[in-house]
């Protein structure tokens, strides 16, 4: 049984997960894998480019924020996967060595009007490195079932 | 790629195909969004989509994976009959990202992308912003993912 439903998701609820290493070697096995680009792959190329030196892929950005919101919360909720995201920004680059954490804002919630067995719940997610700076920005709405209509059932 | 004044509203870029298996899906997953319906066949089966499903990620980055080898690809021709290669990059993000319907095991999806707007850049003029939508589209002709991208692209003249 999930420990999270759509009721206990509260607007402006704040919380950080992390603090999680991003090493060059998954920087570069990302890149590698599904985003061979100069600037991700190699120092001396990343150097000549307007990023001016090795930085992750915005995607790998967004798998790692994934798999930390997975890990902090998600998989103890009942989450119902997300129809998208609204919109993503890759505001600096993360660099090799970075201590990376995820800051979520619940911004809004609201009923499903078609189906009553679940709600969605509106977040910001903000990347942070080790000065608080923000790296990356993605806001998405994810689909949670009700505990009313679990208990129901 | 090809200069900023070379692409026009329309243009469709056509990237190809990608399957999406048991393995690469679990493998995905486990690494970037072990939700238990992306990683675990029993507990997807009594998830709401009834069969394990990619994680939307995995949907995107096969999307990018084949985009850039398709750049490269158009790069190197270009090259070999002489022409200039213009530099793109940096994406500043990507906005209106829909995963359409859920993507199982044994569907491929086909990918492409079309213009949708150029203009020029106010705070990189040697550049313009390129804005694109991608869609994935599965073996029965139903968009799975769809996407809004900017991305700068180089200027083939350069202002003084």
């Amino acid at each position: 049984m999930p420990k999270l439903f759509w009721e206990d998701f509260q607007p402006d609820a704040v919380a950080v997960y992390g603090p999680r290493l991003v090493t060059r070697e998954e920087i570069v096995a990302f890149a590698a894998e599904f985003d061979p680009q100069p600037m991700h792959l190699d120092e001396a190329a990343a150097a000549g480019t307007i990023l001016g030196g090795l930085g992750a892929s915005g995607w790998h950005t967004c798998c790692l924020l994934m798999r930390m919101i997975a890990e902090g919360f998600l998989n103890e909720s009942a989450s119902m996967g997300a129809p998208g995201v609204d919109e993503v920004r890759w505001l600096k680059p993360l660099r090799p060595g970075t201590q990376i954490r995820v800051r979520t804002t619940v911004l809004d919630k609201r009923a499903s009007a078609s189906r009553p067995e679940l709600g969605f719940v509106k977040m910001l997610y903000e990347v942070l490195d080790e000065q608080d700076a923000v790296l990356t920005t993605l806001m998405s709405s994810m689909m949670m079932a009700r505990r009313d209509r679990e208990a129901a059932r | 790629m090809k200069y900023f004044e070379d692409i026009q509203v329309g243009d469709v870029f056509e990237y190809g195909r990608y399957t999406f298996t048991a393995d690469n899906i679990k493998a995905f997953a486990i690494r970037f969004d072990p939700q238990p319906f992306h990683v675990d066949e029993a507990a997807a089966e009594r998830s709401h989509f009834g069969a394990l499903v990619a994680s939307g990620w995995h949907t995107a980055l096969a999307w990018m994976r084949l985009m850039i080898d398709h750049r490269r690809r158009m790069d190197d021709a270009m090259r070999e009959r002489g022409e200039g290669v213009a530099g793109i990059g940096p994406a500043l993000g990507f906005r209106d990202l829909k995963w359409l319907k859920p993507v199982y095991v044994g569907d491929t999806i086909d990918y492409k992308s079309e213009v949708t707007e150029m203009r020029l850049s106010n705070s990189r003029p040697h550049a313009g912003l390129m804005t694109f939508r991608s869609t994935g589209v599965n073996q029965h002709g139903e968009p799975v993912i769809s996407l809004v991208s900017t991305t700068f692209v180089e200027r083939r003249v350069k202002p003084p």
